[in-house]
């Protein structure tokens, strides 16, 4: 009897593949290779927001025992290479392009950032190179510095660069402000709310590390960094920093620990370290500690804005109109520039039927760590934005706030939909997903376990957040004409090896989220080979073809979809090799992955995956003249558009009126995240999502004082979440297909991030509603809201 | 973290010493406050004197009307002790109640009443149930050991033996903590005592201090209304991102209310 093979395909929980290798301390992380003869560096940084270097003196620190070399800003500049590039060009309202100041690899003339890095110090060992570190002296001339959006803009304020003028990067805008301007002045109410989004620290759990390599006998460069695309590093760091051509470039990120876009970017580390290795002609590692990833990590958010909603009198929104000032740190980081603008403003119709939109962004220089992408990427900012608004415009016009979002949804049949602010969105359904979150939360039940809370001093609050974000930025063209100056489509590659076997080859980058065994699911699903017979390969330069990597929640959206089209060409190309073997017509050939088999249909003849696999590699019987050997195909995706996941998310909270203090009571996400290929990740993805939610909502605030000394520089000042900080989180999916993949799917990796702040301040806020509570800026910290309820008791 | 010599001695006499001949020397138990300071090189002792070799420095007992608690005692076993949970259950509430099970699992009674950060948890119970530091050298009253931040009455080659606790007729503690470290914000142990109530604050200031006004109104009525109209002054309260002295001097009122609850 054949027992039936268990079902490994799409839909099912499979446990995680890499998760035995990482609970048992067989992770292979940056830090834990050492290559040989390998030398240890650390950068000196300046303890300056803003100065002039006027002389760097390593002579006492080349001196110390155990130092190999020392280079300085100095250094690097004799060399005439290149600084850091940005990566997305943003132009003006006028059309001229935006100021992109120099971003040197080592800091030369100027420091603009506690944490900038003076010299690099080479040592035999980590702790040769601190103490040799700290016996260079830097001569510097201390300047005024700027650490806030309005003071880097205003009247006088200490400039940075001077190719940007006023602090100013760019001035952009979006959407067309006559019909806003039109639909203001006729409005039944104009709502308006000030509002910030919190400056956030990622805190990856693992610290960044590089290790630069150099081979004199091949020519070779090797860099081993914790990156979430080495493909995009070796392009930026070889053509636009370093000019060493790419086939002498291998760049691997093996397992990295956590990356929330922090591992996107091309930092400065690891063009030094690569620079440096032929130099000193043995390897150079550097690892962060803590300490340093707080000061040298892009930040992530920080805006100020004023958004204005124009509604007619049956609380239909008629206009919003968004002027944001976002905070770009420094110096531009790779993707500083989007998000603020393509990643944030696009997304300003949100869940709604808003027919006219104009934002305005002005992005500003601040002596402060470079700000960029950080999980959800201006989709938070957006999106707290618009349900904050929501929320205030429903009080202020009476309407209940649920109803108000009724109102305006894009129905289920008006798709595809097109906003005013460029996107169109091909499905979706935001009745469907609030109506399940209201069920699971029990919102029609609120009032009475308010009323008990009261018994007990306590102040209850609920709070909706209707949201929609947009994934798998796409397509290259669109973003290329957006100023992108990379392309946004994704490779995968299936090799299947004679014995049938499979080796996935795939350029997104797995740093947590378990795409060895969502895309082991996928081959298991198409090709119907056991689960445990499917390897992913991901993260090495010289394995894999030129990939774009993991970022945006588009690794399965656009890298699994490379895979479905490599397989497409497999399934092809094996069918006829079976219908040479079957002796029939290619037409006549069906697979079954279920049965793992081709067979002849209306016929009882097949031949087994693995006789096919076995006869690509050992062509004795082959259609040779017609077909090559091998079943090995890669395939490139350029999507035709983003994704847009969505959903509703509720937040329950409780307040301590005498210590501020919030409570997490119950948290419920229902999000349409397309298919689901492993519902237990996905829950993962949302459940992690939501705590960083959580964490921006209540928690996390990155705060420099006037002369940029960031305050919040260690666990013992900035408040990652804890897990009795959080509430249980409820996760249930409700899924429209996406329309134009073939999986159907749309990404769920920061849906957790983007729905929930907004979710938890609406509670907090409701939780305050008998104190005269409008808006409150995150975080919400007990101080906070103990300043708000004494206020307020002090004014009556 | 810089290069230092380590002794491990195994008697107070050759710690004291090995203190005495090296001033830039430090004494280590439990070391969570040390480590991470050596290891941000904030911290550059000579040499390391680690106590816990030292048996004498170590175990709980009861003798007549007080709890004496070695110096090398952990959080933990002060938490888990049958006598200390019998004679005192505020202070094993209070140990069970410090940093997370890392820190209750390696950190010590003697090092955190000797460091005497504000933020502490031990500084409050040992002010509050009036306790007497048993130190290499002689006995010191509570009133008289915590001087100021990280400052005690104890000189640099004086070592906490241990902390002799009278047994109250009640006492109880609460505090209010910081949201990033977890360490204090504000907290309030409040005890009747035989020679009278305490009250003792820790976290709001710069050293843990007697609230004396609730002190006085306790004495002559156990009850939070008693407490209820007292406003602790703001001036000289600690200030910082987390949270203003205002807001540090309200915390007082509500973890005193909160500790007498729990007092009983």
């Amino acid at each position: 009897m054949n027992a039936v093979a268990p079902f490994e395909g799409i839909g099912v929980r499979m446990r995680r593949k890499e998760d035995l290798r990482f609970l048992s301390g067989k992770g292979s992380y940056t830090d834990d290779m050492s290559r040989p003869n390998q030398t240890h560096c650390v950068f000196l940084r300046s303890p300056h927001a803003h100065a002039a270097i006027r002389s760097v003196d390593t002579a006492a620190a080349a001196a110390m025992p155990g130092v190999v070399r020392i280079f300085t800003g100095a250094d690097y500049a004799a060399d005439k290479l290149g600084g850091v590039p940005c990566g997305w060009l943003i132009h003006n309202k006028d059309g001229s392009p935006m100021n992109e100041p120099p971003h040197p690899v080592l800091a030369h003339g100027k420091v603009r950032y506690v944490g900038d890095a003076v010299a690099m110090v080479i040592a035999e060992t980590r702790e040769a190179a601190r103490d040799a570190a700290e016996k260079i002296v830097v001569d510097y001339d201390v300047l005024p510095a700027v650490a806030g959006i309005n003071e880097a803009l205003a009247a006088g304020a200490p400039q940075l660069h001077e190719a940007a003028p006023r602090n100013i990067c760019y001035d952009w805008h979006i959407g067309e402000k006559g019909p806003v301007d039109v639909a203001f002045a006729a409005a039944h109410k104009i709502v308006t709310l000030d509002l910030t989004n919190n400056r956030l620290i990622p805190n990856a759990m693992e610290p960044r590390a590089a290790i630069g390599e150099y081979d004199a006998h091949s020519g070779e460069y090797t860099l081993h960094t914790t990156s979430q695309n080495p493909h995009v590093i070796r392009l930026l760091m070889g053509a636009f920093v370093l000019n060493i051509p790419e086939h002498k470039l291998r760049i691997v990120a093996p397992d990295v620990g956590g990356g929330f876009g922090s591992k996107i970017f091309h930092y400065i580390e690891e063009a030094a370290v690569t620079w440096a290795a032929p130099k000193v002609g043995r390897p150079i590692k550097w690892t962060a500690d803590r300490t340093e990833a707080f000061m040298t990590d892009a930040h992530g958010r920080d805006h100020i804005s004023t958004a204005r909603l124009a509604l007619d009198k049956d609380g239909k929104f008629l206009a919003l109109h968004v002027q944001t000032k976002a905070n770009l740190g420094a110096y531009l980081s790779t993707f500083a520039t989007s998000v603020p603008t393509y990643l944030y403003a696009t997304l300003l119709a949100g869940t709604y039927t808003t027919p006219a939109i104009y934002a305005e962004v002005t992005s500003v220089f601040t002596n402060t760590v470079p700000v960029d992408a950080y999980r959800g990427a201006g989709r938070p900012e957006a999106t707290f934005l618009l349900e904050r608004l929501v929320d205030v415009a429903a009080r202020e016009t009476g309407i209940d706030r649920v109803e108000i979002r009724r109102r305006n949804f894009i129905k289920p049949d008006q798709f595809p939909y097109q906003t005013p602010v460029a996107l169109q969105y091909d499905s979706g359904n935001y009745f469907a997903t609030l109506d399940a979150a209201l069920a699971s939360s029990d919102w029609a039940g609120f009032e009475a376990r308010r009323a008990e809370a009261a018994k007990r001093g306590k102040l209850r609050g609920i709070g909706i957040s209707t949201y929609l974000e947009a994934c798998g930025i796409a397509p290259s063209a669109v973003a290329g004409a957006l100023g992108a100056r990379a392309g946004l489509y994704e490779v995968g590659a299936i090799r299947v090896h004679p014995t049938g076997s499979v080796t996935v080859l795939t350029g997104t980058h797995s740093h947590g989220q378990g795409h060895e065994t969502t895309f082991a699911q996928l081959v298991a699903d198409q090709l119907g080979v056991p689960f445990d017979k499917v390897d992913v390969v991901h993260g090495d330069t010289s394995k894999i073809p030129f990939g774009m990597g993991t970022y945006g929640s588009r690794s399965l959206p656009v890298g699994g979809t490379a895979l479905v089209k490599a397989m497409d060409k497999i399934i092809a190309k094996a069918k006829r090799i079976a219908a040479h073997l079957l002796e029939a017509d290619v037409a006549d050939i069906e697979f079954d992955p279920r049965a793992g088999a081709f067979k002849v249909a209306g016929t009882d003849r097949s031949k087994a995956w693995g006789e096919i696999a076995l006869t690509a590699y050992v062509p004795h019987n082959y259609p040779i003249e017609e077909l090559e050997p091998g079943l090995d195909e890669t395939a490139y995706y350029d999507p035709k558009n983003f994704t847009f996941p969505g959903g509703c998310h509720i937040a329950e909270v409780e307040i301590d009126p005498d210590t501020g203090h919030v409570a997490m009571i119950n948290f419920t996400a229902v999000d349409d995240v397309g298919r689901v290929i492993n519902p237990m990740i996905v829950e993962g993805q949302v459940q992690g999502g939501v705590a960083q939610g959580i964490g921006q909502a209540l928690l996390e605030a990155c705060v420099y004082d006037a002369q940029g000394q960031l305050l919040s520089g260690s666990m013992m000042d900035y408040t990652m979440p804890r897990a009795d900080d959080l509430a249980p989180v409820s996760v249930a999916t409700h899924t429209t297909l996406c329309t134009h993949n073939p999986l159907g799917v749309k990404g769920c990796g920061e849906v957790g991030a983007i729905g929930s702040p907004p979710a938890v301040i609406n509670a907090v806020v409701d939780a305050l509603r008998d104190h005269g509570v409008r808006h409150l800026d995150m975080p919400a910290t007990p101080a906070k809201i103990w300043s708000i309820i004494n206020t307020r008791m002090a004014a009556e | 973290m810089y290069d230092f010599s380590y002794h491990k001695p195994s008697s107070v006499a050759d710690a004291v010493k090995l203190l005495a001949a090296d001033p830039d020397a430090k004494a280590i138990s439990g070391g969570h406050t040390l480590l991470p300071a050596l290891k941000h090189r904030l911290n550059k002792p000579t040499s390391l004197v680690d106590l816990s070799g030292i048996a004498e420095m170590k175990g709980i007992k009861r003798e007549g009307n007080a709890i004496i608690i070695g110096a090398l005692t952990r959080h933990v076993e002060v938490a888990n002790s049958d006598v200390v949970k019998g004679a005192i259950p505020a202070l094993a509430y209070l140990a069970s109640h410090i940093g997370d099970n890392q820190v209750r699992n390696r950190g010590t009674i003697g090092g955190s009443v000797s460091n005497n950060d504000p933020a502490a948890d031990y500084p409050s119970a040992v002010l509050g149930l009036g306790a007497t530091i048993h130190t290499s050298k002689r006995k010191i009253a509570a009133d008289d050991f915590f001087l100021g931040m990280f400052t005690t009455a104890m000189e640099a080659d004086e070592i906490l033996v241990a902390v002799e606790f009278p047994i109250p007729e009640k006492a109880g503690y609460a505090k209010m903590k910081n949201p990033a470290s977890r360490y204090v914000m504000a907290g309030a142990f409040i005890a009747k005592t035989a020679s009278g109530v305490r009250v003792a604050i820790n976290g709001a200031g710069p050293c843990v201090f007697r609230q004396t006004a609730m002190e006085a109104a306790l004495a002559g009525n156990w009850s939070a209304a008693a407490i209820a109209g007292i406003k602790q002054d703001a001036d000289g309260l600690n200030s910082d991102i987390h949270g203003s002295a205002e807001y540090r001097a309200h915390l007082v009122g509500v973890m005193a209310k909160r500790a007498l609850a729990a007092a009983g």
